[in-house]
């Protein structure tokens, strides 16, 4: 496989070297080797068992949770290898944020549902977090549907707005790069264009990787998308090149429906 | 390379708006065939035949871009059937535009016939232009149907000899005209019609510069012969 580096002007956020993942004796990614541009949204997409949920996965050492799990070779953020690190994890987490297919609002209020996060790494007064609670409900662009509830139960907002709660919880805490695993396939299609705005609004500010099933939302909201293939990265481009002309035909027949 | 989609109602849907595409390059073509036998024979029965097909021309082209847009509206195609589509929607623009000149040259030759002039004029002498671009327009037609870029590069190179026949052609009705000033309003109808012929041969290139498009990807409008070469190697 040709290394996948891509001509940018920014630096990678983060850079993959021989990455290799077993789920027990399954080699669940192979040899992958990619930069993740900083400041940019990169899109992983492919069909289901590529691998491209266990990348992002590697990515904040979530899979450590499991035993059976394991990977093998580089992930550097900050020149710093995070798979040997002896960084907490916790730390790790509230640097490489992750919002997860499903919402996942804590059982609590709207309000509390971004404070929790927050107090586990910074001691701020309550002034303080007043600011920063709305800062990033603004941010996920759910403060004017919320501003006058938030003693109200986190679970009691709409799908699409328990979401967008979930990213405003991710980014309170000040992530530097953000991981979305599928963040809009339980929503309708007005909430999932509200995501995919916030989405391109939060590249100014971190790094954004999302894994998509949705070609045609990679394809608006991606700076550069990598494709993915029972465990190998297929191809990695800017999204445009990748949508208008692949250079690999495994890409190409998959983008266009032609794959099975 | 697979070439089945997962939905055949796709497939369907692009073969069948290729197969439009492909029968409105045979209707101008005959259009052109009967164009230049109307000149060679000046016949206004012809030449009338010839602006009688537009009607049909133009109603293809409107089916064409209807179906086009329906595809697109539903389908969201990328990459190669995204490539394909526009080059569809581009070469039909041509093929009109070709129905356009074809229309042109009868008008020009009922106008040359009614002017009482035809037989003292060098009209003979399109004859080569003309074949040569109806021959190129069929060339490129089927380099479309095909998606064969080597035949494409062909018709690039070609293109040029049509210009050159008509510069020498132009520069022959600049003597007639000279010699007798009477001649001027049909040698005029007959400049008109060699441009026509001319233009052909550009829509020709156009649609063989959409093959490299579709297969290649790269857009060789304007490109120096040097590049295009690279591109379709």
């Amino acid at each position: 496989m040709t290394a996948n580096t891509i001509e940018q002007k920014t630096q990678p956020k983060l850079t993959v070297n021989k990455l290799d993942f077993f789920y027990g004796k399954f080699h669940a990614l192979k040899d992958i080797n990619l930069e993740i541009p900083e400041n940019k949204v990169t899109a992983f997409i492919g069909p289901s068992g590529c691998g491209k949920s266990t990348l992002l996965r590697v990515f904040n050492r979530m899979f450590e949770l499991y035993p059976e799990q394991r990977a093998e070779g580089e992930v550097i953020l900050d020149g710093e290898n995070l798979l040997t690190s002896k960084q907490d994890v916790a730390l790790l987490r509230a640097k490489v944020g992750m919002v997860f297919q499903k919402p996942t609002p804590f059982p609590m209020s709207i309000f509390d549902n971004i404070a929790f996060g927050v107090k586990l790494f910074e001691s701020l007064n309550a002034t303080d977090m007043e600011e920063r609670v709305e800062w990033a409900l603004r941010k996920a662009a759910l403060w004017t549907e919320v501003k006058d509830k938030l003693k109200q139960s986190g679970s009691s907002l709409s799908g699409g707005q328990q979401q967008r709660l979930c990213i405003a919880r991710g980014i309170a805490i000040k992530p530097e790069v953000l991981l979305l695993d599928e963040p809009c396939s339980a929503l309708d299609p007005i909430s999932t264009a509200k995501i995919e705005e916030l989405i391109i609004e939060l590249k100014t500010d971190y790094t954004v990787v999302i894994v998509t099933h949705n070609m045609q939302q990679a394809a608006r909201c991606s700076d550069y998308t990598a494709y993915m293939y029972l465990g190998d990265l297929i191809e990695f481009g800017a999204t445009e090149q990748i949508f208008f002309k692949p250079n690999r035909q495994e890409t190409e027949d998959y983008i266009t429906g032609r794959f099975g | 390379m697979s070439e089945k989609h997962l939905s055949s109602q796709f497939d369907s849907e692009l073969s069948a708006v290729s197969t439009r595409v492909m029968e409105l390059g045979g209707l101008v073509e005959s259009q052109i065939r009967q164009a230049i036998y109307a000149l060679s024979q000046f016949s206004v029965e012809v030449a009338d035949q010839v602006t009688a097909a537009e009607v049909k021309v133009n109603a293809m082209e409107v089916d064409i871009d209807r179906e086009l847009s329906s595809i697109i509206a539903r389908r969201q195609p990328t990459a190669r059937d995204l490539r394909l589509l526009i080059a569809i929607s581009k070469a039909t623009a041509n093929l009109e535009r070709v129905g356009d000149e074809a229309e042109k040259i009868a008008r020009m030759v009922r106008s040359i016939i009614h002017s009482g002039a035809p037989r003292s004029l060098p009209s003979l002498e399109l004859r080569v232009a003309s074949d040569m671009a109806s021959g190129l327009l069929r060339k490129a037609l089927d380099a479309f149907a095909r998606l064969d870029t080597t035949a494409a590069l062909a018709i690039l190179k070609e293109d040029n000899l049509i210009d050159q026949e008509f510069d020498g052609f132009v520069r022959k009705l600049i003597t007639y005209m000279m010699e007798d000033p009477r001649m001027i309003s049909p040698s005029l109808d007959l400049l008109f019609l060699a441009k026509a012929i001319e233009r052909i041969g550009d829509h020709a290139k156009n649609i063989a510069e959409l093959v490299i498009y579709i297969v290649k990807g790269a857009d060789v409008r304007h490109a120096p012969m040097a590049h295009i070469e690279s591109v379709v190697k």
